[in-house]
């Protein structure tokens, strides 16, 4: 009798256990892991809180957010995705080079017109050649590559900025001067990026493609502006310090030389508003000034970065949507103080720092006079392939390991190598 | 009372025993039939098996992957997405015009690699040598504080790679501690890690000073081995202090400095982490050496092709060279061990 008690009792907890674990599992919410890098807590707290707020009203999604240093974006996630792993979404600036892993989420969005309306020119960017329907995500923010220059110093110095239409050599030229006249150790610190070099190579005439659209990095634009920042490194106008603490096309900035006023004219972008709003604060007056000339025109490179799809799904869309919904990207570009990649979206800017508010009015007023090139270079599946043998080559004319001369030629065939290698031939 | 006590003992072993017996009996259970079919002489391969699973999983299979990956091309990552086979790989590392000028080479940055591990290599390793043997012989007299030092050269070895980069990245760096102290001394500032005269030179002494312990700690040993009559016997006949270094010391440390000198070129040949967060290779690619170039272009590529294939066939060069150190350790420690058999 209590054996059988025993077995029934045994039995009973046995099949409430399994149905408790069935319906558990039945019932277990959508884990939708993004993969984020941001430029410190400027960023990644906002975007912490909105997927918060999203996981909340939503209990059937769990978003998980991995925050990342920008090169596991740049050098992880590609190994990742090529192994068929990854996660669903993530942050990308190489937006052209990963399209293959892209998926396309137009079944699972609830307004696919919506993202044409607002992202129309940046999904071009995402989709593959031959592709214009595919949504594969949005852009978070736009960027425009451009200078910065310490207004303190100039002031200190008695020398008036330059408006616009002021060519390449004479920003130098008041650089110098500014610099000698304060003591500061470093007229001009450019990011090393072969991006930050492209939008000046465009101002003097490079065209990074032939007449039928193939990449051709190194004609007479390029050979200009290289020339010049060799040049500017030879005199000393920029510090051989920063370019050749790293090697091949690494990405370095020089912030800490600018945040500690040793830093006249900065080449940089848009993305530097909020950080600088942070950590250089009324230490000095800092302003974006207009993308100086060369020949062939006055423009920046344009860039940013899009959250992208990898998985396709009904959790992946609504967490798009979401994220994507003017409500949540304004909310978010106000407190990061981005320029928009949104075309149509009032931005209530969460300052009251008269240089993030002039800044953020330059480099949005730059966006009409960026080059054709300049885009067509950014949408370009392999750009990174011509940007990262800019600096790489230069880099190492800089230092003395090869002339110009080779450099030009090493770059030309840098590009060449990478791209059959890529597609065979 | 020491009965009782022995008794209490035993009794709690005895309970403690139980689940190891049980255990131990459980596993007869297994290899009481394995060692039937198998035989006796056999069974240790079995007690090996896990170990060579795991070997076998995490170092024989991704070796043979590295392998075929030389012999493939294209940007995809796996197999049967790449083109193989070719040798595709192994002719662009060594299409070379002249091997002696990188310039000429259609893969630079791997021939820089080259000359720039050779040259760190033969710095790095011949000054190791000399500091460990300075360092083992003063700390093997009768100094003050002698353990405090021993345990002071030996510090270094422990910190990881990146904090002794990083330690000495704030120490040399133009802005640094070094350069705050020439500057008060109303020197220049010098730029250690971007000056491509000098970055190697930087390089160069922080990995000594990062392992020069471990290698001063072998020869410690050594010395510590030589019979000191050897030396009382010198100074009974009146032997300068240089002689006996020369004649005795020096001599008898050789199968010792001979061990330092292999293993230490194999830690230098495979040099990455200190130097990459030193240097990250620059200023150019003055101080990037081989294991830089593979993981640079294999998995660092920021944007670029991840050339896994050329990434392989270079590292299979470098196998190539480590394989050549290691037999040569492995023929000099088994000779020094059968001249010992024959002492």
């Amino acid at each position: 009798m209590n054996f059988k008690f025993i077995f029934k009792a045994i039995s009973v907890a046995l099949v409430s256990f399994s149905l408790t674990l069935i319906s558990a599992v039945s019932f277990a919410a959508t884990d939708v892991r993004i993969m984020w890098y941001g430029d410190g807590d400027k960023e990644n707290v906002p975007i912490a809180a909105q997927i918060d707020e999203f996981n909340a009203a939503n209990p059937d999604i769990n978003v998980i957010l991995d925050i990342v240093p920008y090169d596991a974006i740049m050098n992880t996630l590609p190994i990742q995705l090529a192994a068929g792993e990854g996660p669903d979404i993530a942050r990308v600036t190489d937006l052209g080079g990963l399209n293959k892993y892209y998926a396309d989420i137009t079944p699972y969005v609830a307004d696919p017109s919506y993202y044409e309306k607002s992202f129309g020119p940046f999904l071009n960017w995402y989709r593959k050649p031959g592709d214009s329907t595919s949504i594969h995500g949005f852009h978070s923010t736009m960027t425009v590559t451009g200078p910065y220059v310490n207004k303190t110093l100039f002031e200190q110095a008695g020398v008036d900025l330059l408006g616009p239409g002021a060519t390449w050599e004479e920003w130098a030229a008041v650089s110098i001067e500014v610099a000698e006249k304060t003591g500061t150790p470093i007229p001009m610190a450019w990011d090393r990026s072969g991006h930050r070099v492209s939008g000046p190579a465009i101002s003097m005439g490079a065209k990074y493609f032939d007449s039928s659209g193939d990449p051709k990095l190194v004609d007479d634009g390029l050979k200009a502006m290289t020339q010049m920042l060799y040049d500017w490194h030879q005199a000393g106008t920029m510090s051989k310090d920063l370019w050749g603490s790293v090697s091949g096309s690494k990405y370095h900035a020089p912030n800490d030389w600018w945040n500690a006023a040793e830093v006249v004219f900065m080449m940089s972008g848009s993305w530097q508003i909020g950080r600088f709003a942070n950590e250089v604060g009324d230490d000095f007056d800092w302003w974006a000034v207009p993308a100086p000339c060369g020949p062939a025109a006055c423009t920046g490179m344009p860039g940013g970065n899009a959250l992208l799809a990898f998985n396709a799904n009904p959790a992946v869309g609504k967490v798009m949507d979401y994220l994507s919904s003017k409500e949540q990207l304004s909310s978010f570009i106000g407190q990061v103080l981005a320029i928009p990649g949104h075309l149509d979206l009032q931005v209530d800017y969460q300052t009251d720092d008269p240089n993030a508010k002039h800044a953020l009015n330059t480099f949005a007023g730059a966006v009409p006079t960026i080059d054709q090139v300049a885009f067509d270079l950014q949408a370009h599946v392999d750009n990174r392939i011509m940007f990262n043998a800019i600096i790489s080559r230069l880099g190492q004319a800089i230092v003395g390991e090869m002339t110009m001369d080779e450099a030009w030629e090493r770059m030309d065939e840098d590009v060449e190598k990478q791209l059959k290698e890529k597609y065979g031939g | 009372m020491e009965n009782i006590r022995n008794q209490t003992k035993n009794f709690f072993l005895r309970i403690l025993n139980i689940p190891f017996a049980f255990l131990m009996h459980a596993i007869d259970l297994i290899m009481w039939p394995i060692q039937k079919i198998i035989g006796v002489r056999n069974m240790p391969y079995i007690f090996l098996l896990p170990n060579l699973i795991f070997f076998g999983l995490f170092v024989i299979i991704p070796l043979v992957a590295n392998f075929f990956f030389s012999l493939s091309s294209g940007d995809e990552l796996l197999f049967a997405e790449r083109e193989l086979p070719t040798t595709k790989q192994y002719d662009q590392l060594f299409d070379c015009e002249s091997y002696l000028n990188p310039n000429t080479c259609t893969e630079d940055f791997f021939w820089r690699g080259v000359y720039n591990t050779i040259f760190f290599v033969v710095f790095q390793v011949g000054l190791m040598i000399f500091f460990s043997v300075l360092t083992a012989v003063i700390l093997n007299k009768k100094i003050i504080g002698r353990g405090f030092f021993r345990s002071v050269f030996f510090f270094p070895v422990l910190l990881s790679p990146v904090v002794v980069g990083l330690i000495w990245q704030w120490i040399l760096l133009k802005n640094g501690a070094f350069n705050a102290i020439i500057e008060s001394y109303g020197g220049d500032k010098v730029s250690f890690l971007t000056d491509p005269s000098w970055a190697m030179a930087s390089v160069i002494f922080v990995s000594i000073w990062a392992h020069m312990g471990f290698y001063t700690l072998i020869v410690l040993a050594g010395l510590q081995a030589i019979p000191p009559n050897l030396y009382e016997a010198a100074e009974m006949d009146g032997t300068s202090r240089e002689r006996i270094f020369f004649r005795i010391t020096l001599p008898l440390l050789m199968p010792n400095l001979l061990v330092v000198f292999i293993l230490a070129s194999i830690k230098g040949v495979q040099t990455f982490d200190e130097i990459y967060v030193l240097t990250g290779g620059g200023p150019g690619t003055s101080t990037s050496l081989i294991v830089q170039y593979i993981f640079t272009t294999g998995f660092a590529s920021s944007g670029s092709v991840q050339n896994f294939g050329l990434a392989a066939a270079a590292s299979m060069v470098l196998g190539v060279v480590l394989l050549f150190l290691t037999l040569m350790q492995l023929y000099f420690s088994r000779n020094k061990e059968s001249k010992h058999q024959e002492i």
